[in-house]
């Protein structure tokens, strides 16, 4: 099992109620999920603007605080592991950013980005790393010289894929990553991406507010809702025959390319 | 049927001879919705903003008509430009919250234009507003009149830019995009009040977007555009059903469907790709002579 999850909380502090003197009351942002992601499997999660999917992931990297509740990663608990105790398990779970724009450093080198990581990490060989890294998204060697805003989207979405994968990591979390990208980079990004699943054998945790792009990709999918999960399960059955009300009004509510589609 | 908007092969060119918009012709009518789709960097939004006359400085319309309503804009003064196109078209625009000023009140910005371009009295126009408040769903008009554009959601922004688009009874409006920041439940809701608002006000509207499957929803003839240059016209049905361009096919092949996980998502295939920029290549050197 990749993770287990088990009653995960975690609220925030609402600034904009703060009052000038004290504390600032919390907001319950997850309000006690239980779930599963056993190894190998693509997990999808979805749920509308402030469902708490992205929440949900950065408390999964421990990138956010939980503020009760178990994670549970590759068979140790994480969830109050110090930064000191995370670190080692650290390089074994990564992320690839919604906007690659504003997570690609502008003043680095492609290369230079893909190799910081392992760097930080003491890693040895950072060429040849980097090098197989571009090659296994695609991008020929020489892309390596160049900065940032002078890819295309779907170019700089692959060097954040490869900055994600050279580490070697067992999980990735990938949060809407194909959101800001055309159709036809869309069908690229999302083909690689099942493609490196495969061939390095990753978990990955794929959060979007797509539907279709889920369904095309995952294999279990997670319905959130106001910081709850409504529903959750392989993605084929899910599909098939959606139990929550919420899911049912998500699928409804996707325009498809296809005149005839009752959409009322 | 009248056209409120025909654009005759207008051409856009950055300074420095790059065209931005290659020979484009395009008719809105009445009650009509006519879809803009292409790809990022496609020159979309660039059609809408020539016709509005917000180009960036650095792009010149070097040829063509932009008739608006039966007039040709772009043989009017500057200053007569700027009434006919304030009079006769309006934008919803893409994002709600930049197109909002945040430190002022929602009454204001609805009134304004119709104060200060239009001349009416406060009172009419705060009337106006009220009124075109509730036919887009706000609940509590007299109250959200008072907020400020953080105190309200994404889709209550949109909607309070849709009545704001529609206050001065324009003949054109032009959509940029109105949905693109709005989660797809939200989506829906803000695609049925344009459609409806639309219909009943007998609007032309020229809607700017990427989603095919929006398309599908709300417009009646659309443009795809590739670089700047419409590579197929159609009526909408006849598009989803027999694309003729090979590029709106493969268009078409990598919008993913959730019906149809196995058969959806490939990339526009090079082949295309090449044959489509070939296309234009030798439409520029046409150009040229």
């Amino acid at each position: 099992m990749m993770y287990r999850i088990n009653n995960l909380q975690l609220s925030l502090p609402d600034m904009t109620r703060k009052p000038l003197l004290g504390a600032a009351p919390r907001i319950k942002i997850l309000k006690g999920l239980t779930f599963d992601l056993p190894k190998g499997e693509v997990l999808g999660i979805v749920g509308g603007s402030g469902s708490g999917k992205s929440t949900l992931g950065r408390a999964m990297l421990r990138l956010l605080e939980p503020t009760g509740g178990n994670i549970e990663f590759d068979g140790t608990d994480i969830t109050y592991l110090s930064e000191n105790q995370l670190r080692p398990t650290r390089k074994r779970f990564q992320m690839i950013f919604q906007d690659p724009m504003s997570s690609l450093n502008p003043r680095r080198r492609v290369g230079g980005i893909i190799a910081c990581p392992l760097r930080v990490n003491g890693m040895d060989n950072l060429d040849t790393r980097v090098t197989e890294a571009l090659e296994m998204v695609g991008l020929p060697n020489h892309f390596g010289n160049r900065y940032p805003h002078e890819l295309s989207g779907g170019q700089r979405q692959r060097v954040g894929i490869a900055r994600a994968i050279a580490l070697r990591p067992d999980f990735i979390l990938a949060d809407e990553i194909v959101s800001g990208l055309d159709v036809s980079s869309q069908a690229q990004v999302l083909n690689l991406l099942e493609n490196l699943v495969k061939e390095l054998g990753l978990t990955l945790a794929f959060i979007s507010h797509d539907l279709s792009v889920i369904r095309r990709l995952c294999t279990r999918v997670l319905v959130l809702h106001q910081g709850v999960i409504v529903e959750g399960g392989p993605t084929e059955a899910l599909f098939a025959s959606p139990r929550a009300a919420y899911t049912r009004e998500l699928l409804n509510a996707i325009p498809l390319p296809n005149p005839y589609q009752r959409w009322a | 049927m009248t056209a409120y908007l025909s654009i005759r092969n207008l051409t856009v060119t950055l300074t420095g001879g790059t065209p931005i918009l290659r020979n484009v012709s395009l008719d809105v009518v009445a009650g009509q919705v006519h879809g803009l789709v292409g790809e990022s960097g496609a020159g979309k939004s660039m059609i809408g903003k020539a016709v509005l006359g917000t180009l960036p400085r650095a792009l010149t319309i070097s040829t063509g008509e932009i008739w608006l309503d039966g007039v040709n804009i772009l043989t009017l003064r500057a200053s007569q430009r700027r009434q006919r196109i304030g009079a006769i078209a309006a934008l919803i625009p893409q994002d709600p919250l930049t197109a909002l000023n945040p430190s002022k009140r929602i009454g204001p910005q609805i009134t304004r234009r119709l104060v200060d371009i239009l001349g009416w009295s406060k009172q009419v126009a705060t009337a106006r507003a009220l009124d075109l408040l509730a036919e887009v769903q706000i609940p509590d008009p007299v109250r959200v009149m008072r907020t400020y554009p953080h105190e309200l959601s994404g889709g209550m922004r949109q909607r309070i830019l849709i009545a704001s688009a529609f206050a001065a009874e324009p003949k054109l409006i032009i959509a940029d995009e109105p949905t693109t920041a709005l989660d797809v439940t939200v989506q829906k809701q803000i695609l049925r009040l344009i459609s409806d608002m639309q219909t009943r006000h007998n609007t032309a509207l020229l809607f700017v977007t990427h989603d095919l499957g929006v398309v599908s929803k709300v417009c009646d003839t659309l443009s795809v555009l590739y670089a700047g240059k419409v590579v197929e016209d159609a009526r909408m049905y006849r598009f989803f059903m027999r694309p003729i361009h090979p590029y709106s096919a493969a268009l078409l092949a990598a919008t993913p469907t959730y019906t149809d996980p196995t058969g959806s998502l490939t990339p526009v295939p090079p082949k295309v790709i090449k044959a489509v920029e070939q296309e234009i290549q030798e439409h520029d050197m046409r150009a040229r002579r």
